[in-house]
């Protein structure tokens, strides 16, 4: 009975606890309230995702009213595997987030932080739940209005203007999807996802649905942090408090890549996207060039967060370089690379954040000879950077193995080339950690020896043994990807 | 004449395109923060339009079903909107709380001022 309603629940649980923990202000109560609705989140989704593997697409219906009038909740292989990476990143920022805010807010501010944190999560886990377009909007703005809040919660005043900016531009990238949404309504009548790709044929290729494709694809890209249009996420990322940053890095981005996916390909379809407008060209170019500049930009970073923020730049640029090849394993590898990333920059955050509750602030003249004075952070670092750069046995490697394959399959050699050659640009900012921490003698801001308390090392490490084990077990993640992949392309998995 | 007759007809569409790049104009152009809140707002407000124009129908009722009701306005834009101005609401309070905080940390609400600000900040540090 309950089991029925668990699609609608992965959701409604985290967006009640909210509200909840706004009531009952006790930080302790707020966090242990956040901490067990993510937890039922992740369960539930899990629970979702075996159901979807085993027996088919879930469809729900809101207040029981049928699609296409009433809201539908439609999870298949896809969007699954993104409730699963976003509640299983949650479940494991929301203990992390016990001694890490309380360090870097005002008591009596805590619980507050707790009811953006639930908003935020329930936001994302609908956007990637939901089968309407309109609703998915509506959580969009959700998951964008509590992320400005919980950016705007960092220390520095610097922060206030990371949000703002974030909030100008965000609202910007919505408000170009709901354009979008509104065309597609006009030229079909209907917003439910799947209604709107069945009836699309008929108005094929007439300017409106153009003009759609172009605003979702900005609208979108804003949101996703595609080169261009990346530049809020640098200063989003350096100033938001540890926890938010870990969440959002693992998350946020890359719920706006599945929304992108959906309308690619559940929506306009392969035909419309490759053909009649030139997506995948101007898509290979964005992310050649994002994969370059971001990757060089962080070199020269004097903060690790910032560096790492950078990266993540970057590593946006290889799934969206998944995309752009519009094959099986061009979309496998920008699926897996979506999940390994999450885990991957969810992993170095929550270990940077590790880094800030000793010594407030990642600079890297703080980091001189850290690998002695915080072994068990330096080495998760290490590990965690080994799979950005994609070393085997880690998850990254696996994600960039799918795209060279995807690369020679198209024919293009040098982009293969280009693919590993770029990962020698990760070598080298990740070294540059590397040489801080392991071969530089301490400086005077160096922290003493001592690690961050059990409650934070514990998720951040669970984060990088989830980095390893990846790397080894691919049965999940390349698993899911291909059958996804293969349902986006419209063939038989 | 036909460019006129194009035009008069679909006049509530040019409205929209002009208050778009109106309000990302705006954004765009101004260094003041809260000026910028307003140019995102009238970038919004346009949207409004966008869905509910083509929902009416001229000499359109309501959605009855009974006799005698036979052309009938569609509602579903009006209820999406009513939510899209909810969140519109929402984004301009948190975005002028901020600046509220912004011009309590800067003592400025002018961009060029705050970067400035946080420039020689960074110089000292």
């Amino acid at each position: 009975m309950t089991l029925a309603h668990l699609p609608a629940l992965v959701v409604v649980v985290p967006l009640i606890a909210a509200p909840l923990t706004l009531l009952l202000r006790r930080p302790g109560v707020a966090w242990g309230i956040a901490t067990a609705a993510c937890a039922f989140s992740f369960a539930a989704a899990l629970l979702l995702a075996a159901e979807v593997a085993l027996h088919g697409p879930v469809s729900y219906h809101i207040g029981s009213w049928p699609p296409p009038w009433g809201i539908e909740y439609r999870l298949d292989v896809l969007n699954a595997f993104v409730l699963v990476l976003v509640s299983g990143v949650a479940a494991a920022v929301a203990p992390y987030a016990w001694r890490s805010v309380a360090a870097e807010m005002p008591g009596d501010r805590v619980y507050l932080f707790y009811t953006m944190f639930c908003l935020c999560v329930a936001g994302l886990l609908g956007m990637a739940a939901t089968g309407d377009a309109f609703n998915l909007f509506v959580f969009m703005e959700i998951a964008s209005l509590s992320s400005y809040v919980l950016i705007a919660l960092g220390r520095d005043r610097r922060a206030l203007l990371a949000a703002y900016q974030y909030l100008v531009l965000g609202t910007i990238g919505a408000t170009f999807y709901v354009i979008g949404v509104g065309l597609l309504y006009l030229m079909t009548g209907t917003l439910n996802i799947a209604d709107i790709a069945e009836r699309l044929p008929q108005v094929r290729g007439t300017r409106p649905v153009l003009a759609a494709l172009a605003f979702i694809t900005v609208g979108v890209s804003l949101k996703l942090a595609l080169f261009p249009l990346h530049l809020w996420l640098p200063n989003a990322y350096t100033y938001a408090p540890s926890a938010v940053t870990a969440l959002l890095a693992a998350t946020a981005t890359k719920v706006q890549v599945y929304v992108l996916l959906r309308f690619y390909f559940g929506i306009f379809g392969l035909k419309l996207v490759t053909e009649t407008l030139p997506m995948p060209e101007i898509l290979l170019a964005l992310s050649v060039v994002a994969i370059v500049t971001a990757s060089l930009v962080a070199l020269w970073q004097a903060d690790l967060k910032r560096l790492f923020a950078y990266s993540s730049v970057a590593q946006i640029g290889y799934i969206t370089l998944g995309i752009s090849m519009a094959s099986k394993d061009g979309l496998t590898a920008a699926v897996v690379h979506l999940f390994n990333h999450g885990i991957t920059k969810g992993a170095l955050f929550l270990l940077i954040g590790g880094i800030a509750w000793r010594v407030q602030r990642a600079g890297f003249d703080r980091l001189r000879g850290l690998g002695r004075s915080m072994p068990i952070t330096s080495l998760g670092i290490v590990i965690a950077g080994l799979s950005l750069i994609g070393v085997p046995g880690t998850a990254g490697f696996v994600s960039k193995w799918y795209l060279v394959l995807g690369a020679i399959e198209a024919g293009r050699w040098w982009l293969a080339a280009f693919i590993v050659a770029t990962s020698l640009i990760a070598v080298a900012y990740v070294w540059r950690f590397v040489e801080a921490a392991y071969l530089s003698a301490p400086g005077e801001r160096t922290p003493g020896r001592g690690e961050p308390p059990l409650a934070m090392l514990l998720p951040a490490w669970l984060m990088v043994a989830a980095c390893v084990y990846f790397g080894f077990d691919t049965s999940f993640t390349v698993g899911t990807a291909r059958r996804a992949a293969a349902l986006m392309l419209g063939e038989a998995p | 004449m036909s460019v006129a007759n194009h035009v008069a007809s679909h006049y509530s569409y040019w409205v929209t395109v002009v208050l778009m790049v109106a309000g990302l104009f705006i954004v765009i152009a101004r260094g003041n923060l809260v000026k910028k809140l307003i140019g995102l707002s009238i970038f919004q407000t346009s949207v409004y339009l966008l869905y509910i124009a083509p929902g009416k129908l001229i000499g359109g009722t309501a959605p009855i079903v009974a006799e005698g009701f036979r052309i009938y306005s569609n509602p579903l834009p009006h209820v999406l909107i009513l939510t899209a101005i909810v969140v519109g609401v929402a984004t301009l309070a948190l975005g002028l709380a901020i600046v509220v905080r912004i011009r309590e940390a800067y003592r400025s609400i002018e961009e060029d001022e705050i970067l400035a600000a946080d420039r020689d900040g960074e110089d000292r540090a």
